[in-house]
């Protein structure tokens, strides 16, 4: 502390009221937000004499949330550890194509195609993490040339869907337990395990620590490459159990499936709507997972109300702008009022 | 001391680069063994350089514009149905176009500068607005036509004493270039530089950073929609002619040698950047590999070009013959990890 900052701030500030403002964190923003935009939709859609949250429509919201849910989990270790990854949506689309040629409709290789697609996406990853501590190149620069590389091969060596899965795997896309999707509840597993891996072990807080200041962090003696390399293998891992889950909904591979979602742009506003912060360092998986269910369940009331869908672009570009405002003044409020949270 | 010829810092790679490319494209096409091909060449590169010229000032800034190819499109579109093939029109629907282009920028700028959201996150939602909105005004499928008036910029030439035809194109490229470099020598354009190295420094001597960064942002969309003027000459009327630009001119801009993140790199290697990166798509067609590797080889060559500038000096140091001392500027290595 300089004596400059104590003497410009009041002794008297520091102490006013914490437990309210403390209280409000974006997780708990976000989570606010989402009941509201439940009631508001219900209200909405129920004008209209149907029901937003009748079977169907919990499943509809349940399902668009799997697919983005799964890569945002990933986005958002990268994200946290200071970076991001542009290269998600080819992935996607790479280890759909991989899953479903793997297994070419043979019951038996089920088991090899998932494994072969999640080796396929680690090794990605540890090429964007390489890429990213070794030749120090940005990472955002990084994956996207890791990106343009993966969108090469696939043009150059597909034209549309290929391979085949097994009616026995398709079970996993389409089976569900009451309204809910049995991928979903396994996409919230992944969740749970993610938050349990970033809040609760070494190498998890080592990605806050990095995310913060990589500097502070090196001189702590935190593994810095090691950490970055990890957050990208992960995040790259998530992006493969997106393509496998895909491929087994739509029942074969498709290498636009990724970037027709534009699941690289959509997943780092996810994340940001979930209230991490776009530097890193800050945020974590329960306000993303509060993100991707905002911006299901926006799709599916669109969908009830049967507004033009290019709307909810404009709707959605309006809604994370909005979001990130608001986390940044109350950010800002509180460095005014001597905090750090 | 040996003669150095005055260039702004990471300038030279870009331009050995480009050199070796047009020396490859004169060996490997025959189109360019005069200058009308190469000035071809320009006229396509054109957009993306303007493009480029534009990002440069808000990534020096230490921002992002993923916004400028849907503004590209927004462009477009919007001069297609406003003409509609009529002549008379053309004046007015440039300078609204233009504006446009301001105004998107102004959002952007003081999105970013007064509601202090990162510029990643508010060009990204700008992007989502512009591209929905263009896709609901026009329902997907964009009508009505560009007049011959305004398809002149991008396609058309003048007679230049010496040169013969240039095409309207390279010579706004040309101004726009010549201004950019300007501007930068200037003091608002070295200001625009310090407040991506450093904010707080230039906060505490007294720059209007936010001012400077608004700046950027304007510039950007404006030159955003010049390029949108360009390409609306030579491509057709789509709903898809900006996809992907924000992504190649910041592949270009960083080509150039411009750090990301902001604070270093001059603007006319933004520019030769861009023309890199167009020459290489023609050499590479000209070889014949395949349009689906082009994007391949953008992304080996990005990475490269990256990997070159982060450690570069390491390995200029280590090829020098004789050795400076060592960097006294690195920091002790913790004794483990």
């Amino acid at each position: 502390m300089s004596a400059l900052e104590e003497n410009t701030v009041p002794v008297t500030r520091k102490v006013t009221r914490p437990a309210f403002h403390r209280r409000l964190t974006p997780v708990a923003i976000v989570y606010i937000a989402l009941a509201a935009l439940l009631v508001v939709g219900s209200v909405l859609v129920g004008l209209r004499g149907e029901v937003l949250l009748d079977q169907a429509g919990i499943l509809n919201i349940f399902t668009r949330a799997t697919a983005l849910g799964l890569v945002a989990i990933g986005q958002t270790m990268a994200i946290l550890t200071g970076s991001l990854d542009l290269s998600v949506a080819y992935l996607v689309g790479l280890t759909s194509l991989i899953a479903a040629e793997t297994m070419g409709g043979r019951d038996g290789m089920i088991v090899p195609g998932v494994l072969l697609a999640l080796v396929v996406a680690a090794g990605v990853g540890l090429v964007n993490g390489l890429v990213i501590t070794v030749l120090k190149a940005n990472a955002f620069i990084a994956t996207l040339g890791v990106a343009l590389i993966l969108r090469g091969y696939l043009e150059d060596t597909y034209t549309g869907p290929a391979g085949d899965v097994p009616r026995g795997f398709q079970h996993l896309g389409y089976d569900r337990i009451g309204p809910v999707p049995v991928a979903a509840l396994l996409m919230l597993a992944v969740a749970a395990l993610s938050w349990w891996y970033l809040s609760r072990t070494r190498p998890g807080y080592h990605m806050y620590a990095v995310g913060g200041d990589i500097e502070v962090a090196r001189l702590s003696v935190v593994p810095t490459r090691r950490t970055i390399v990890t957050a990208h293998v992960l995040c790259s891992v998530a992006a493969g159990l997106t393509g496998i889950y895909l491929a087994s909904r739509l029942g074969s591979g498709a290498p636009y499936v990724g970037t027709d979602a534009g699941y690289d742009l959509e997943s780092i506003a996810a994340v940001v709507l979930g209230g991490t912060l776009l530097a890193g360092g800050r945020g974590g998986v329960v306000g993303t997972i509060g993100g991707v269910f905002i911006l299901a369940t926006l799709d599916t009331i669109f969908d009830d109300l049967e507004v033009d869908p290019f709307f909810k672009d404009v709707v959605r570009g309006v809604v994370l702008v909005t979001a990130v405002a608001l986390y940044a003044r109350r950010m800002t409020a509180n460095r005014a009022r001597g905090r750090l949270t | 001391m040996t003669w150095r010829p005055r260039l702004a810092e990471g300038t030279a790679p870009v331009l050995v680069v480009l050199l070796l490319l047009l020396v490859g494209l004169a060996i490997a096409g025959p189109a360019y063994d005069e200058p009308s091909g190469y000035l071809a060449l320009l006229k396509r590169a054109a957009p993306l350089m303007i493009l480029a010229i534009g990002q440069y000032f808000v990534i020096v800034s230490g921002g992002f514009d993923l916004s400028v190819g849907a503004l590209v499109t927004a462009g477009v579109v919007i001069a297609a149905r406003l003409i509609n093939g009529s002549e008379s029109a053309t004046a007015w629907v440039i300078l609204f176009v233009l504006g446009f282009g301001l105004l998107v920028g102004l959002v952007n700028g003081l999105v970013t500068t007064k509601l202090l959201v990162p510029s990643f996150i508010v060009t990204l939602g700008m992007l989502l607005v512009l591209d929905g909105a263009i896709f609901l005004w026009t329902g997907g499928a964009p009508r009505g036509a560009l007049s011959a008036g305004f398809r002149m910029f991008g396609r058309g030439a003048v007679d230049v004493p010496v040169l013969g035809a240039v095409p309207w194109s390279v010579l706004i490229l040309l101004a726009i270039l010549a201004a950019a470099a300007l501007f930068m020598r200037g003091g608002t354009g070295r200001a625009l530089v310090a407040a991506g190295d450093n904010e707080a420094a230039v906060r505490l001597s007294g720059g209007r950073v936010d001012r400077l960064r608004l700046l950027a942002f304007v510039l950007s969309g404006l030159l955003a929609a010049v390029a949108s003027i360009l390409l609306g000459g030579f491509a057709s009327v789509s709903a898809q002619v900006g996809n992907g630009l924000e992504f190649r001119a910041i592949t270009a801009v960083v080509l150039g040698g411009v750090l990301l993140g902001g604070g270093r790199g001059s603007v006319v290697a933004a520019a030769a950047g861009a023309l890199s990166l167009e020459a290489l798509f023609t050499l590479l067609n000209l070889l014949g590999v395949s349009g689906a590797l082009e994007s391949a080889v953008q992304g080996v060559i990005i990475i490269a070009a990256v990997a070159y500038a982060a450690l570069g000096s390491g390995v200029r140091q280590r090829l020098r013959l004789w050795p400076k001392q060592r960097n006294p500027e690195r920091p002790a290595q913790p004794a483990s990890s």
